[in-house]
């Protein structure tokens, strides 16, 4: 509704929006495999450095070559993103440059170069450096591609949570006023620890995946036992550390961004004590207080409390949504009056005056530009099922690799208990119970989820991006710019065009990289 | 040249690994096409600098005054 009252094609902003999420949910496929393989490959060469056994070495360049295969595709989708904020968020681009500009160039300068350097070393070095130095090189390609997705993050975490900055009438600009802040911002840390983490996920699961499809097929089976076992505690960990980090992450939405707690959780009226829903009807008592505050009996704000305003649990009032448009619009006024006095050469007193004002309301200066209050409230739906889908799914994750951990590393007592209870549940043949042989040291069944969990994974994972994008709508900086504004003034069929292409393009790469991929996995390691 | 020094050596790393890539170079090549379709057909003619084409050098000007005309529709 929002986007017919403006002088634009109502259509650019909604396809503007669906362009820019296909291609960062596109590139979203690669990024978290390169970082989950970095770890595992990494851990392999570890081995081989430690133990000299080339069983080892040819593990580790397996893995490295299925990590190469990830890595190759992934190259450059991101920067289509930069396109596009040239092309279709000009205002949004020029509004938080300085901003933007300086994670973005420490991640193209250290990290690109890292990786391009020490990634080379690792493909083509192993018969040239040292075993020290290559294995070195291993770890530092993963770590090259760990430090560019933190830069990334910290771009995305000030559009969510912008610190350190302040505006520029003059420019039109946020500008930096402290590196530090924006790029150690809490938001920016959780974001990182949580995304990285559940990234190693996706890792654990497609190496576990892969080692699977070996079982099943009866090859390769002390390279599938010895990388499940490997996949198995990066898996276990990463999805224990991933809820903790989820956790930790939850707690700061709640205070920075409200809305989008409380469309996580579809909660219209807030309270005290308040449950987290399984779903809609069941619920975990106290969950959602001890989950936003630490507490049982905390205060959440349901989106009638933020849109209509509420006490604050340390006695601050949030202000109610009208009074936030209208502040916003004495701010976005005080701009324009200010800007016109400059231009028209009045005196300094009255463009400090006017300055004094965009100043003392500029925290609202996004809501100036909202004329109804819904439009204040993100996508409920895809929001409730999002989290859903990534929390359940998350949970899914620990059972799943705690089972595989179980049974790979043969744990006495604790091995033959849980095979038991598989069999007293029809889940494995008694004759398999106790003793194995290696190639049914996980059962079929299991074998067949491992592999169903690898388009599980990516759905876990591109939900959590769902939840962090669309709870913030619509918003692109938080309480700043709110998307109509944001984007360019362009013919919507323009975009309808390169959404097209974009979707030809995507769907060619990733069918080409699942085949490029699936074949090597046939092939397998060169034993 | 010196086949122990720095530089020949990391010539040669490249040369050797170059020469020696078998799915690489399949690799290689589709990161060049790639490469290729987004740096010279998607940006250069699907996604041209918005602000330099309609700002006529005065970005700041132009950025405020679509800040300021969106907030009166």
């Amino acid at each position: 509704m929002q986007n017919l009252l403006l002088n634009i094609d109502a259509g650019t902003i909604d396809w503007s929006r669906a362009q820019f999420a296909l291609t960062a949910i596109y590139h979203w496929l690669f990024v978290p495999l390169t970082l989950g393989l970095a770890v595992i490959m990494g851990i392999a060469e570890t081995i081989y450095y430690r133990k000299k056994d080339d069983f080892w070495k040819k593990t580790a360049q397996f893995w490295q070559k299925l990590f190469g295969v990830n890595f190759a595709m992934g190259v450059a989708t991101g920067i289509i993103l930069e396109f596009e904020f040239g092309t279709n968020w000009s205002n949004y681009s020029w509004f938080v440059g300085d901003i933007f500009g300086a994670p973005l160039a420490v991640e193209g300068i250290v990290a690109f170069f890292m990786e391009s350097t020490f990634v080379a070393v690792m493909f083509f070095g192993w018969k040239k450096v040292s075993a020290g130095f290559h294995l070195a090189s291993t770890w530092l390609t993963g770590l090259g591609a760990t430090i560019s997705a933190w830069w990334i993050l910290v771009a995305n975490a000030w559009m969510q949570y912008p610190v350190g900055c302040e505006f520029n009438p003059d420019t039109m600009r946020n500008e930096m006023t402290s590196f530090f802040e924006v790029a150690l911002s809490p938001f920016a840390i959780e974001k990182f620890f949580h995304t990285v983490i559940s990234s190693w996920i996706i890792g654990a699961v497609f190496v576990t995946a892969v080692c699977c499809w070996y079982l099943l097929k009866g090859r390769n089976t002390k390279l599938s036992i010895e990388s499940l076992k490997i996949a198995s505690v990066v898996g276990l960990i990463a999805a224990l550390g991933a809820g903790a980090t989820g956790h930790k992450s939850g707690q700061t939405i709640a205070q920075v961004q409200p809305m989008k707690l409380a469309a996580m959780e579809a909660l219209y009226n807030g309270g005290n004590e308040q449950g987290l829903k399984i779903v809609e009807g069941i619920e975990v008592p106290y969950g959602l207080s001890l989950m936003a505050t630490n507490t049982l009996d905390g205060f959440v704000p349901g989106i009638n409390e933020l849109l209509n305003g509420y006490t604050k649990a340390d006695g601050t009032i949030e202000p109610s949504a009208e009074e936030k448009m209208m502040r916003g619009r004495i701010a976005i006024d005080a701009l324009a009056a200010y800007r016109k006095a400059k231009a028209d050469g009045l005196s300094e007193d009255i463009t400090n005056s006017q300055l004094a004002i965009l100043r003392e309301n500029y925290q609202y200066f996004g809501y100036g530009y909202v004329k109804d209050k819904s439009d204040l409230v993100p996508p409920i739906l895809i929001n409730f099922w999002a989290f859903r889908a990534m929390v359940g799914l998350g949970c899914l994750f620990i059972v799943f690799f705690g089972i595989v951990l179980i049974l790979v590393f043969r744990i006495p007592l604790v091995s033959i208990i849980t095979r038991r209870l598989l069999s007293a549940f029809g889940l494995l043949s008694e004759t398999e119970s106790d003793e194995v042989s290696p190639q049914a040291i996980l059962p079929a069944w299991l074998c067949w989820v491992a592999i169903a969990m690898v388009p599980l994974a990516y759905i876990a994972s591109e939900s959590g991006w769902l939840v962090a994008e669309f709870g913030r709508q619509p918003w692109t900086i938080q309480d700043m710019l709110p998307t109509w504004v944001a984007v360019s003034n362009l013919q919507s069929s323009s975009v309808i065009l390169t959404f097209i292409l974009f979707l030809i393009l995507f769907t060619t790469m990733l069918a080409v990289e699942i085949n490029i991929l699936l074949k090597q996995i046939k092939k397998g390691p060169e034993l | 040249m010196n086949k122990n020094c720095f530089l020949y050596r990391a010539f040669d790393l490249y040369y050797d690994g170059f020469r020696h890539m078998t799915v690489g170079k399949t690799l290689w090549i589709i990161i060049l096409v790639k490469l290729f379709v987004i740096f010279i057909i998607l940006k250069l003619f699907f996604f041209p600098n918005f602000l330099k084409q309609h700002a006529s050098g005065d970005e700041a000007g132009f950025v405020a005054s679509e800040l300021t005309e969106r907030a009166n529709p």
